[in-house]
């Protein structure tokens, strides 16, 4: 079973919620992120979501903007990605980390090679915000074969049966965006949200269903929870990243993440 | 081969691929609003009733059709080839943007959408996006990247006359594709009430078609036009490429005409050696940016590079997929004029024919001179003069050393 499936079984087991953290590699500084990943770890994360830095991210806010751009000025690459994932493993061989980006650099590398590197680095899976399913294929089958997952989205204007067909296009989990609109603009709503998902986990026939979007908080990450599988935390994060001096980054990631872990138990 | 058994061109595939360009490459909250554009724009391009609004609409609103007028003193100056300008630049607000906004705005109508977004590098796109918002009583919003907010003041400063809001984008270069990014973000946000008219045959399928579509109006004149001066077809299009729209709109209509030679003007900045251009087709790689499957202008590690152009509507990292598609199948050849060329042929065509074009189709009248000279004068090239210049005269009064 790969790591993102025995960690979800474990959850499972334990009848606890998951709870997914966003940083972006390379903000504010490279050396920051391998010890931010471990502080997420201490904190009570299940998983990682670690940004790949694009000069185009045209689905995130402005604080996820300002935390790809402070990455770019040190001119963080996907291959620089790769190394700091390879750091994290040899403290941690547990915590699923997923890569999360936009296409073109994975595409610069080239699918084969990616995948090769990324799995030599202890890549779990890859979230690739401008690659819908009917483009994924590829990518998808050259993950497959190194035992990685494509975790796709679902947002709230898809419809049930193409929500659906992206269940079974992708694997890993489902992370069901709360809201349209770009990351960390406004609040996820809990009512729209359990609406939606009734839907969309019998739509996904067992693969767990994460919400991300507007999930800032424990209060906040605790009201989505009980109609989901877990919350994906990303702009509060990545706020602190921002505004924190970096000796006191892994501090302060731990303790947002501990009150947020805490609110979900 | 011969004509009769050649397979007419058809392009884009169902799933929006020009060859292996094109295609669909936005996020998952957007695929339901491209579904439902995709749907329409099927239903109405077959719809007698919906081609002859448009077609009125063209008529009267936008003061189609253009004339094709022959330059004779621009000819002479080259000493060559016959050159023929498509006067574009005398459709309402001054450039072949408003062909696209008129026709995507009557389906924003009918998909009952109450509010218009765009990007928009020098403004063009903007003010046309504008224009149709007004008459036809719909909020609009623009978003223009801060650098061309200050080189094209004046076509701000229209935008805000006729009731749009004007959005100026500080992230990342300050210029088309910032602009862009930020239209995408506005678009994910309010797809409910919101059609987002993108300005060139870019983006996600089906905009790079229906874009075409829109422009092919160029290049259908074009066609009659010159057979009736010349009782032929030229031998040579050229059209200035940044996201390409206006050439594509005059290239479409000729695709089949094996005898009429296809060339794309790109922003060679301060040359293709120096890396500060906009050139992607000459100098790029085939990527993903903007929905779409291209060439584009990245590094080695994928992050898109910034562009330069004296030309703002040119200033854009990537280009129509449609473009990519010819450049690989050789049906148009890509070439590109440095920002100093591009200024020279502004100028003498002001001075020889009495015409003040954009300095993004001046792109397209300083390759021509060049070529035009190559040639023999039984040749015709047919340039598409895409837009008129007033916007342009701070940029070139300030490279005078003029404050006007």
């Amino acid at each position: 079973m790969s790591r993102l499936g025995r960690r979800f079984a474990a959850l499972a087991g334990a009848g606890r919620k998951a709870l997914n953290t966003y940083i972006v590699a390379g903000d504010p500084a490279p050396e920051v992120t391998v010890p931010a990943m471990h502080a997420l770890v201490r904190g009570g994360a299940d998983l990682i979501e670690l940004g790949v830095p694009f000069s185009d991210p045209e689905a995130e806010g402005p604080t996820i903007q300002a935390g790809i751009e402070r990455a770019l000025a040190h001119h963080v690459t996907l291959a620089d990605v790769l190394d700091m994932m390879s750091a994290f493993r040899k403290a941690d061989q547990d915590t699923p980390v997923v890569l999360m980006g936009y296409l073109n650099p994975f595409l610069r590398m080239g699918y084969e090679a990616f995948c090769t590197r990324a799995a030599d680095a202890g890549v779990d899976g890859v979230i690739v915000v401008n690659l819908p399913p009917e483009e994924a294929v590829t990518l998808r089958d050259s993950l497959r074969v190194q035992g990685m997952d494509l975790v796709l989205l679902v947002a709230p204007t898809t419809t049930p049966e193409r929500a659906a067909y992206i269940a079974e296009q992708g694997s890993g989990f489902l992370y069901y965006v709360s809201y349209k609109g770009v990351t960390g603009a406004r609040h996820a709503d809990a009512t729209a949200v359990a609406a939606r998902l009734t839907g969309i986990r019998a739509a996904a026939r067992g693969l767990p269903v994460l919400v991300g979007f507007g999930i800032k908080d424990g209060a906040s990450a605790a009201g989505i929870a009980p109609h989901a599988d877990g919350v994906v935390v990303g702009s509060a994060l990545v706020d602190t990243m921002g505004s924190t001096a970096v000796a006191e980054i892994p501090h302060c990631l731990q303790a947002q993440v501990r009150e947020i872990r805490d609110a979900l138990d | 081969m011969p004509r009769s058994n050649r397979v007419p061109y058809e392009a884009p595939t169902q799933d929006g691929r020009f060859g292996e360009y094109g295609g669909r490459f936005v996020a998952e909250t957007l695929i339901h609003a491209l579904d439902e554009l995709t749907r329409l724009y099927a239903s109405v391009s077959g719809d007698p009733d919906f081609k002859a609004a448009l077609a009125q609409e063209l008529k009267d609103y936008v003061g189609r059709p253009t004339p094709l007028y022959r330059a004779d003193r621009l000819t002479e100056h080259a000493g060559g080839a016959r050159i023929y300008l498509k006067r574009e630049d005398l459709n309402h607000t001054g450039a072949h943007k408003i062909n696209n906004t008129v026709g995507q705005a009557m389906l924003a109508v009918r998909m009952g959408k109450t509010r218009l977004i765009a990007e928009t590098g020098a403004g063009q796109h903007g003010v046309a996006t504008a224009t149709v918002a007004a008459r036809l009583g719909l909020e609009c919003r623009v978003y223009m990247g801060s650098e061309d907010i200050a080189r094209q003041s004046i076509n701000v400063y229209r935008m805000k006359l006729l009731g749009a809001e004007v959005v100026p984008v500080t992230a990342g270069s300050r210029t088309l594709k910032d602009a862009m990014n930020e239209a995408m973000r506005d678009w994910v946000t309010n797809v409910d009430n919101t059609h987002y008219i993108i300005g060139s045959v870019a983006g996600p399928h089906p905009y790079p078609m229906l874009v075409r579509d829109f422009q092919a109006v160029i290049g259908a004149e074009a066609r009659v036009q010159c057979l009736d001066a010349e009782g032929r077809l030229p031998d040579l299009l050229v059209a200035c490429v940044g996201g390409g729209s206006n050439a594509m709109g005059l290239f479409h209509p000729f695709v089949d005409d094996d005898g009429v030679d296809i060339v794309g003007v790109e922003a060679g900045g301060e040359g293709l050696a120096t890396g500060r251009h906009a050139a992607p087709l000459n100098a790029g790689t085939p990527g993903v940016l903007h929905g779409s499957h291209t060439y584009l202008m990245d590094d080695s590690s994928g992050q898109i590079v910034e562009t330069h152009s004296i030309s703002a509507g040119l200033d854009y990292p990537g280009v129509g997929p449609e473009h990519a598609y010819w450049k690989d199948l050789g049906r148009a050849t890509y070439a590109s004029v440095t920002d100093g060329e591009a200024l020279s042929a502004f100028r003498i065509l002001n001075q020889t024919e009495g015409i003040m074009p954009a300095l993004e189709s001046s792109h397209a009248v300083a390759w021509t001179l060049r070529e035009a000279a190559r040639r023999p004068p039984q040749d015709i090239i047919l340039v598409n003069l895409s837009g008129r210049g007033d916007k342009d005269i701070h940029t070139v009064a300030g490279i005078d050393g003029i404050e006007v």
